[in-house]
């Protein structure tokens, strides 16, 4: 216990003195990474209620792992669903597009191009996924590592390049940090940079869609570290009250910045748990593989269309990557930590997965690879030649001063006259 | 004398801070193993030990709640909002909790809190990585506002601020912590080692709060700055060929009213720079204080060189902030004028 206190403890010298607890990662830069703390279910052990059932006989849920691919890519269990082909190898192409995305991006950041970038790499399967299982109308409130939702999503790969590098063809008109994407078309709420206020703005897009009787339903998504902050809370309040036809996502990729998963976890056994007090059905599920997170997405789709209300499912996955382009991991966690990750690649799993049913070759596998360069490729050409934000076309500095308000109010026109734009 | 940059000059006082008064706790965001992701930090977790210096959950009102309940016990906290964008969730803590504390309860339970948190634009951080928020601080009574604008006032200031019996903000321009940026951005990042400011007595020493800095003696007007704009400031007077005072403010609350109006009487002229939107902006307070201590010394209408009253943007970095040219003009105006 601290020297701090006993300056100032009073009462019984026999009383033991208190301790504080200050969480520390099972291993650290130099250590040989080690998960064995984390606990995970068998492919195929955790069953699969109907979405009808009372939540109060669903808490089970929230402490196993939802996994539908075994170690030789078998699908099995009763969330292994009946998905069809083309299904997969669409799901396949847009996690590679997502991860080729990714790094080209992450190379043109460390080019120059842009001011910053973020990865999902580890995670792709998850947006990507539950994109997958969403029916257009819906409306997903992301933090900045679902880029997987607007590529699923079909949306043009150079307008999300061109908001990166804040050109001229920038549909954000270069007022937003890089990959804060923002369409309303494809279903993807402006992403914002203070954590978390996304995720209760989610339930009440859910509350509106109930109003007004439509059929569309939300998705709010959070990190594992941002479920620490209140509007986390707020959003489960709110959800539980109205029995708001909402999914709200927990993607917990172990690290938050430099802290690990406990600063936000504290006690609590697993993030899914969370859900329980409020009386949410709360799923937590292997985020690597493919066709655990699209059976599980489907269910909680199924569950929010059809007005048994909010689920709460915790996506288990690894940060592979760094934080972000000013982030080195390696200063807070061992090297290789990613490599040792005992859920895999979400790529690799559903490959092996296409190709032990007999649908896939390693030969298809290369031939798609290339095709998703191709298509980064031409992207990113058309993209640049829209300009970077260091080189060539850039939205006008008139800019800066449209769209604080629906009209420019008098005092903003005379600073944007003053600035001479 | 060692020669520091901001960064190192913050770490610094921390450690000397901590040293001196082991009721000195820190914690925040990434603070504790990492050391803070601006590397403020660094080293004192492992030097003072976990209950010194430890990582915090992302929950930036549980940080400053949590930090005013340290304080109620005995505790002298020195706490980190990761970007000043980030404090918004603690508001209620500081605005309604920290700065009353002592007036409501009569004394009985008092905030020896220091709340530093980065500020500034000049980095392509967006709107959520860019604001400056002080005026949102020195318009609630109960809290000292203070913004250094170089390594050796940065130290100083902060040990004074940990010491200091009441919450204190500690606003600390991002774009400086590793050199003394002139607002030409085009140019090459000069070191802090090539300021005189760079040097850093080592051990304890306090910078008083409430005591601003003349950084550049003049006689045509006198330029209110603090954080990054002094030195934005200073380089509008040189490459304009202006005589201005620039006068840093070091902390806005409590103010250095003897110095600024003492200045403007003897100018007869007085620009406010700051880098936070202008409307109701601490520029406003600053000219109401001028036109009410040295009316009858003012020659010309007092000019304020703002942020514009839009969001910060991403792509228009440059052409928002208001920069050496922006306050060369104004400057000029008022000598016109
Ligand atoms: C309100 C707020 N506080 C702090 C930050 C700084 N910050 C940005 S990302 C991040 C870590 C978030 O971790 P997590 O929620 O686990 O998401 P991940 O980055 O792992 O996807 C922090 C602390 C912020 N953006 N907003
Ligand atoms: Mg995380």
């Amino acid at each position: 216990m601290s020297e701090l206190v006993d300056g100032d403890l009073r009462g019984n010298a026999r009383e033991v003195p208190l301790i504080l607890a200050i969480p520390e990662p099972a291993r650290r830069p130099g250590d040989t990474p080690d998960f064995s703390s984390l606990k995970f279910s068998n492919a195929g052990e955790v069953r699969r209620p109907e979405v009808s059932d009372a939540p109060e006989t669903m808490y089970d849920l929230a402490t196993g792992l939802i996994r539908v691919l075994d170690d030789e890519g078998r699908a099995v269990g009763p969330w292994a669903a009946d998905i069809d082909k083309d299904t997969l190898l669409s799901g396949l192409r847009n996690m590679m597009l997502t991860r080729e995305y990714d790094r080209r991006m992450m190379l043109d950041q460390r080019q120059g191009k842009t001011s910053f970038y973020m990865q999902c790499t580890g995670e792709e399967a998850i947006s990507c996924a539950f994109r997958m299982a969403l029916s257009d109308g819906d409306m997903n409130f992301p933090t900045y590592r679902q880029q997987g939702l607007l590529i699923s999503s079909g949306y043009p790969l150079e307008l999300m390049m061109s908001q990166v590098y804040s050109n001229s063809h920038d549909p954000l008109r270069g007022r937003q940090l890089p990959v804060m994407y923002s369409s309303k078309e494809y279903g993807f709420f402006s992403i914002s940079g203070n954590l978390a206020t996304q995720f209760v703005q989610a339930v009440g897009w859910a509350m509106a869609s109930a109003i007004r009787g439509s059929s569309a339903i939300a998705a709010g998504w959070i990190g594992d570290g941002a479920t620490a902050e209140s509007d986390f809370h707020s959003a489960m309040v709110m959800a539980s009250t109205y029995n708001a036809p909402v999914i709200l996502n927990i993607v917990n990729n172990q690290w938050a910045i430099s802290t690990y998963q406990a600063f936000a976890l504290g006690r609590s056994a697993t993030f899914a748990m969370r859900g329980s007090g409020f009386g949410l059905p709360s799923l937590r599920v292997d985020g690597n593989d493919f066709l655990a997170v699209y059976a599980a997405s489907a269910w909680a789709v199924e569950r929010a269309r059809s007005n048994q209300g909010p689920t709460l499912i915790e996506w288990v996955t690894y940060r592979a990557a760094a934080h972000s382009s000013s982030d080195d991991p390696s200063s807070y966690r061992p090297k290789d930590e990613a490599l040792a990750w005992p859920l895999g690649d979400p790529i690799d799993r559903l490959k092996r997965h296409l190709i032990a049913v007999g649908a896939w070759s390693e030969k298809d596998h290369d031939e798609l690879l290339v095709s998703v360069q191709d298509q980064i490729s031409r992207a990113q050409a058309e993209a640049e030649s829209y300009g970077t934000l260091r080189n060539g076309p850039k939205p006008s500095p008139r800019d800066i001063f449209e769209g604080v308000y629906a009209e420019m109010p008098n005092h903003l026109r005379l600073q944007r006259q003053e600035a001479g734009y | 004398m060692p020669t520091m940059t901001m960064i190192e000059s913050i770490r610094d006082a921390h450690a000397v801070a901590m040293e001196a008064d082991e009721t000195v706790v820190v914690f925040g965001e990434d603070v504790g193993y990492f050391g803070g992701v601006f590397r403020c930090t660094q080293g004192l977790q492992k030097r003072f030990g976990k209950t010194r210096c430890f990582d915090a959950p992302i929950n930036e009102s549980g940080i400053v709640g949590a930090a005013i309940g340290m304080a109620a016990h005995g505790l002298r906290p020195c706490i980190e909002i990761q970007f000043a964008d980030y404090m918004y969730p603690a508001y209620d803590q500081i605005v309604s909790e920290a700065a009353r504390i002592r007036y409501r309860s009569a004394g009985d339970f008092t905030v020896p809190l220091t709340i530093r948190m980065p500020v500034g634009g000049g980095i392509f951080g967006g709107e959520t990585h860019s604001q400056s928020p002080e005026a949102l601080f020195t318009h609630v009574a109960g809290l000292k506002t203070v913004i250094p604008s170089n390594p050796y006032d940065a130290k100083g200031l902060l040990i004074t601020s940990i010491e200091d019996d009441d919450p204190v903000i500690f606003l600390e321009p991002k774009r400086l912590y590793n050199g003394p940026f002139d607002g030409y951005h085009d140019r090459p990042v000069i070191p802090w080692s090539k300021h005189p400011l760079s040097e850093v007595p080592e051990g304890h020493y306090k910078v008083p709060l409430g005591r601003a800095a003349i950084r550049r003696p003049g006689s045509a007007v006198t330029v209110l700055a603090y954080g990054t704009m002094v030195h934005v400031a200073l380089a509008a007077a040189r490459d304009f060929n202006i005589d201005a005072e620039v006068i840093d403010l070091r902390s806005l609350v409590p103010l250095d009213l003897d110095t600024i109006i003492t200045s403007v009487k003897k100018t007869g002229r007085c620009a406010v720079v700051h880098e936070a939107t202008l409307t109701s902006g601490f520029g406003a307070e600053l000219c109401s204080l001028v036109q009410k201590h040295a009316f009858y010394y003012l020659e010309s209408p007092i000019e304020r060189i703002a942020g514009y009253d839009t969001p910060y943007p991403h792509a228009q970095e440059w052409a928002y902030f208001p920069g050496p040219d922006r306050i060369g003009h104004a400057l000029s105006r008022v000598l016109e004028g």
